[in-house]
């Protein structure tokens, strides 16, 4: 007997990617920038975008705030700093000082206008209600581009939908 | 290979649409490419967008960011998503007849 697949499964490359809603967790700039760059890539490619600030990463869109995140330079292997090198005062502010040089040349924007750009490319942006609370936030404590605070329960509703997906950083 | 005929004309283009030789390119192609595409008419900002492009590539071998783009351009961001819904800097690079954007921003 062969196997043969069954009529009702579509190969996946016929399924394209309708929608991503994003979901940006952390407060570093290395935390903030790969949600970022997916949300506009995603725009860039005719592809719906939601982004989700939760926890620490709501610093992305807080006033006052998202002007000045910097590089984790503790705790990030990947830096290959000595831990108690990274910890040293102004080491954070250097390596971000530098990594910003670069981004700078390679035409990526500083955070707070990446995320007006984004929000401009027609991406919504949500913060997380839960956090909101945590942190005693309200809505006006954030940039303009946060269309509004929801629950996790609408963040779900919202991201339904066949071709819709959602990334977690 | 698919190909695009105008005027009698054949131009190749590559397996996503764009123009192979960007020399073959001019503002009948633009229409043509733009009609296949989903936008049946260009308007002044929409060859303002494509003009910028054209510009930028043939200037420097790259096509131009959304970020350079929405500043540049004389199209902000907003409008440059109203006129290429389905991306600004890939839909105006295919109608500016040159490769298409290999950039991640």
């Amino acid at each position: 007997m062969t196997a043969t697949m069954p009529d009702t499964v579509v190969p996946s490359d016929t399924l394209p990617i309708t929608k991503v809603n994003i979901i940006v967790s952390k407060g570093s700039l290395e935390g903030i920038y790969p949600g970022l760059i997916m949300a506009n890539g995603a725009r860039m490619e005719g592809i719906e975008a939601n982004v989700f600030f939760t926890f620490f990463g709501m610093e992305a869109v807080l006033k006052g705030k998202n002007e000045h995140i910097k590089v984790a330079t503790v705790g990030n292997p990947g830096l290959h700093i000595p831990t108690m090198l990274g910890g040293l005062p102004g080491m954070s502010t250097m390596v971000t000082h530098m990594m910003q040089k670069k981004m700078e040349q390679l035409d990526i924007p500083s955070i707070p206008e990446f995320v007006q750009l984004i929000a401009d490319s027609g991406a919504k942006l949500y913060a997380c209600k839960a956090s909101v609370d945590m942190f005693d936030l309200k809505k006006d404590d954030f940039v303009e581009a946060v269309d509004s605070i929801i629950t996790v329960g609408d963040f779900y509703e919202m991201a339904g939908g066949v071709g819709s997906h959602i990334i977690f950083t | 290979m698919p190909t695009m005929t105008l005027d009698n004309a054949v131009l190749e283009l590559d397996a996503e649409g764009f123009l192979k030789d960007a020399t073959q390119w001019n503002e009948a192609v633009a229409e043509t490419i733009a009609r296949d595409n989903g936008v049946p008419v260009l308007t002044e900002d929409h060859w303002k967008v494509i003009r910028f492009m054209r510009q930028a590539w043939l200037a420097n071998g790259q096509a131009p960011t959304i970020r350079t783009l929405g500043k540049e351009s004389g199209v902000d961001v907003k409008n440059l998503y109203k006129l290429f819904p389905k991306g600004p800097a890939k839909l105006a690079a295919k109608f500016a007849g040159i490769p298409k954007p290999h950039g991640c921003i």
